[in-house]
C-alpha cells in the first residue's frame, strides 16, 4: 500500500514537473495574450529571485544555518556584471589587470566565482559561531559589503552602476525581452536540476543530518564545520548567479541589492513557501513577488498588508505554502483511497 | 584637543542611547530566547508618541511620561499578541514574525501621520551651550541624556542585583528551563521583562528626537547598531550591554568625525569623504566580527 502510494506520488511529481516545463516554455505566449510585457517581466523576476531563495534555503532549510546576510552574495553577483561592463565600455582594466567584458559566458562564471570566494571567507569566519551570533555576524559582514559599495564613488556610490546593454550571449539578440526570458529560463533550469541532484546526493543527506543532530553526525565521522562551509559556499554561488542574472535583466546594479532588507526579503520568500522543501522557495518567491506587484498596484501601503500576510503565514501555518499544498493533496488522495 | 573631547562626549551620548536600547533587547534575548527585530519599532513609537504629546501640550517634559507609557503599552500588546506565540519556535520564525511587525509599524505610522519627519525643539532651559572646560562649549541637552542614561544604568544595576525580580531575571538568563522547573511564573516574568525593554526603548526614542528627526525608519537605523551592541556585549548581560554600548558609541562617533579628515590627506576631498563615511559605517560591524572571532559568545556572555 505504502509503496503503491509512493509510486503514485512520484508519478504525480513527474507529471507536475512536465506540466511546469510546458507552462514555463509557453509563458511568453500566455502573457502576450493576458498581461503583456509587465507579466513577462514579473515571471522573469520570479525565476531569478527563486534561484536566490532556493540557494538560501539550501543553507537555511537543509543545513539549519540562519544567514541574514545573503544579500551580500546576490549583490556581489550583480556588481561583478556591472564592474566588468563599466571597464568594457571604458576599455580600462579593472584594478589594473582584469579586462572588462560584456560576454555573458564570462560574466556569469566570474560572478559565481567571486560570490563563492566571498562566501568562503564569510562562511569560514561566521561558522565559528552559532545561533543568534551566527545570524548577527552574517548580517554584519553583509553590512560591511553594503557600506563598502555605497562609499565607492568611482562606481556610482549610492546610485549604483547602470549597465547600458545586457551582456551578449551566443550572438542572440538580448535586447529582445522574449530571448532574454528564454536565456534566463535556461540558466534557471540548469540551476534547479543541479540543486535537485545536490540535495539528493550523499552530501545533501549529510547536511540534513547535521541539522537534525550535529553531534551524532560528528560521531559518525563527518566534520560539521567543513560540510557546513561547503554548503555555505555553494549557497553563496547560487545567490551570485541570481544577482548576475538580475543585473543583466534590470541593466542595473546598485547597493539596494546588498541592503539588509533584501536578505530579509529572501528569507521571507523561503518561509512563505516552506523551509527545507525543494519547491517551497519557488512557491514562496512567486507568492511574494505577485503579492508585492498586486498590492503595490492597489495601495501605497502595500507593505502593511504584506506584513499581515507574512505574520499570518509564520504564526498560522507550519511549513508555509508548500505544506499547505501537500496537506491539500494528501486530503484529496485520502478521499480517493 | 577640544574637538576630540567634544566628540568623546558625543560618543558617550550615543553610547548611552545604544545602552538604553540594548539593555532591553539583551534581556529579551537572554531570558525569553526571542530575537525581537521590532525593538526598533518601539523606539519609533516612543519617539512619535512623546513628540506629538509635546507638540500638543507645548511642554517637552510632559512628552516623557507619554512616550514611556505608550511604548510600554504597545510593548505589552506585542508580547501578548505575537511574541508569546514565538517562545517555542526557532529563531527563523522569530526573525520573520518580528520583521513583519516592522513593516506593520512603519506603514501604520506612514498611514496615520505621514512620511514627513516630525521635529521637536530642545527645551529652552537646555538649549544654551554651557562651558564645560575653558573653550569647550557643549549643549546641555546631550549632557542630560548622558546623565539620564547613567542613572538608568545604575537603576537597572540595583534592580537586577538587589531585588527579587532581578534575581529571577539573572536566573532566567543563566538557565531558563531550570527557573521554570522551580515553579516560577515564567510567563509573568517574560511580560515584565518585555515591558521594561519597551519602556527603555520608548525613552531612548523620545530623548533622541530633538537630536535626530523623528521619522519612519528611525527604528531600523538604531536597531542594527543595537544588535551589534547586544552580541558584542554577550547575550543576556546588562553589564555587557553597558560596556559594549559605550565602546561602540564612542568608536562609531570618533570614526565618523575624524576618518574623512585623515583620508583627505591621501586623496581628493569628495572621495575621501565618501570612503571615510563608508569605512566609519563599517566600523562597528568590523569590531563585532573581530570580537566574535575571539570570543564567539561575546564579551560578557551570561550562562556560559
Amino acid at each position: 500500500m505504502s509503496t503503491q502510494s509512493q509510486e503514485f506520488k512520484s508519478l504525480g511529481l513527474k507529471v507536475a514537473v512536465a506540466l511546469a516545463i510546458v507552462v514555463l516554455l509557453a509563458v511568453p505566449f500566455i502573457t502576450d495574450i493576458v498581461g503583456g510585457n509587465s507579466a513577462l517581466s514579473l515571471i522573469t523576476r520570479i525565476l531569478i529571485y527563486s534561484i536566490a531563495a532556493a540557494s538560501l534555503n539550501f543553507v537555511l532549510g537543509y543545513g539549519g544555518m540562519i544567514s541574514l546576510g545573503h544579500a551580500a552574495f546576490f549583490g556581489i553577483g550583480g556588481y561583478v556584471v556591472g564592474l566588468l561592463f563599466v571597464h568594457y565600455t571604458d576599455e580600462t582594466p579593472l584594478m589594473g589587470v582584469i579586462p572588462g567584458t560584456n560576454q555573458l559566458l564570462i560574466t556569469i562564471p566570474a560572478a559565481i566565482a567571486v560570490s563563492g570566494l566571498l562566501a568562503l571567507i564569510i562562511g569560514a569566519l561566521s561558522l565559528r559561531t552559532g545561533g543568534v551570533q551566527f545570524i548577527m555576524i552574517t548580517l554584519a559582514f553583509a553590512q560591511m559589503i553594503f557600506f563598502f559599495f555605497v562609499s565607492l564613488k568611482a562606481y556610482g556610490g549610492e546610485d549604483g552602476i547602470i549597465v547600458r546593454r545586457t551582456n551578449e550571449f551566443l550572438g542572440l539578440n538580448m535586447r529582445d525581452r522574449l530571448t532574454l526570458y528564454y536565456v534566463i529560463l535556461g540558466f534557471w533550469a540548469v540551476f534547479m536540476l543541479a540543486l535537485w541532484r545536490l540535495i539528493r546526493s550523499s552530501f545533501g543527506t549529510v547536511l540534513r543530518g547535521m541539522k537534525q543532530n550535529e553531534r551524532r553526525m560528528a560521531a559518525l565521522g563527518f566534520a560539521p564545520y567543513r560540510y557546513k562551509l561547503y554548503a555555505f559556499v555553494l549557497s553563496g554561488m547560487g545567490c551570485g548567479l541570481a544577482g548576475a542574472l538580475m543585473a543583466n535583466f534590470l541593466r542595473f546594479a546598485s547597493p539596494d541589492m546588498l541592503h539588509w532588507t533584501k536578505s530579509a526579503a529572501l528569507m521571507t520568500m523561503v518561509i512563505l513557501g516552506g523551509v527545507g522543501s525543494f519547491f517551497g522557495p519557488l512557491l514562496g518567491t512567486a507568492a511574494y513577488l505577485v503579492l508585492e506587484t498586486e498590492l503595490a498596484a492597489l495601495t501605497e501601503y502595500w507593505q502593511f498588508w504584506l506584513g499581515l500576510i507574512l505574520m499570518a503565514v509564520v504564526l498560522g501555518t507550519r511549513g508555509g505554502l508548500n505544506a499547505l499544498i501537500a496537506r491539500g493533496v494528501a486530503l484529496i488522495f485520502r478521499g480517493r483511497a | 584637543m577640544i574637538l576630540i573631547l567634544e566628540q568623546l562626549l558625543n560618543g558617550l551620548q550615543y553610547g548611552v542611547m545604544l545602552f538604553l536600547m540594548a539593555a532591553g533587547l539583551t534581556l529579551i534575548f537572554g531570558i525569553m530566547g526571542v530575537i525581537n527585530l521590532a525593538h526598533g519599532s518601539l523606539f519609533m513609537v516612543g519617539a512619535y508618541a512623546g513628540t506629538l504629546a509635546a507638540a500638543e501640550t507645548g511642554s517637552f517634559w510632559l512628552g516623557i511620561p507619554v512616550a514611556l507609557i505608550t511604548a510600554a503599552v504597545v510593548g505589552f500588546a506585542i508580547e501578548a499578541l505575537v511574541i508569546r506565540r514565538l517562545y517555542a519556535r526557532d529563531h527563523l520564525d522569530q526573525v520573520l514574525a518580528t520583521f513583519a511587525l516592522i513593516l506593520l509599524f512603519n506603514q501604520a505610522i506612514t498611514w496615520g501621520i505621514g512620511r514627513q519627519p516630525v521635529f521637536i525643539a530642545i527645551p529652552e532651559t537646555l538649549s544654551a551651550p554651557v562651558e564645560l572646560l575653558p573653550g569647550l562649549f557643549y549643549p546641555p541637552y546631550r549632557l542630560v541624556i548622558i546623565a539620564a542614561g547613567l542613572l538608568v544604568a545604575y537603576g537597572l544595576y540595583l534592580l537586577i542585583n538587589r531585588t527579587r525580580i532581578g534575581m529571577l531575571v539573572r536566573a532566567g538568563a543563566t538557565n531558563r528551563d531550570m527557573v521554570r522547573a522551580l515553579g516560577v511564573d515564567i510567563r509573568l516574568l517574560y511580560t515584565i521583562v518585555f515591558g521594561l525593554g519597551a519602556l527603555l526603548a520608548g525613552f531612548a526614542g523620545y530623548m533622541s528626537g530633538p537630536i535626530s528627526a523623528v521619522q519612519v525608519g528611525m527604528g531600523e537605523q538604531i536597531l542594527l547598531a543595537t544588535f551589534v551592541v547586544v552580541v558584542v556585549g554577550g547575550v543576556g548581560s546588562i553589564k555587557g550591554a553597558f560596556v559594549a554600548g559605550i565602546l561602540l558609541g564612542v568608536v562609531d562617533t570618533m570614526l565618523r568625525a575624524f576618518l574623512p579628515g585623515i583620508l583627505r590627506g591621501m586623496m581628493p576631498a569628495d572621495q575621501a569623504d565618501a570612503l571615510g563615511i563608508g569605512i566609519a559605517s563599517m566600523g562597528i560591524y568590523l569590531l563585532m566580527a573581530l570580537v566574535l572571532l575571539v570570543r564567539p559568545k561575546g564579551l560578557f556572555a551570561a550562562g556560559g
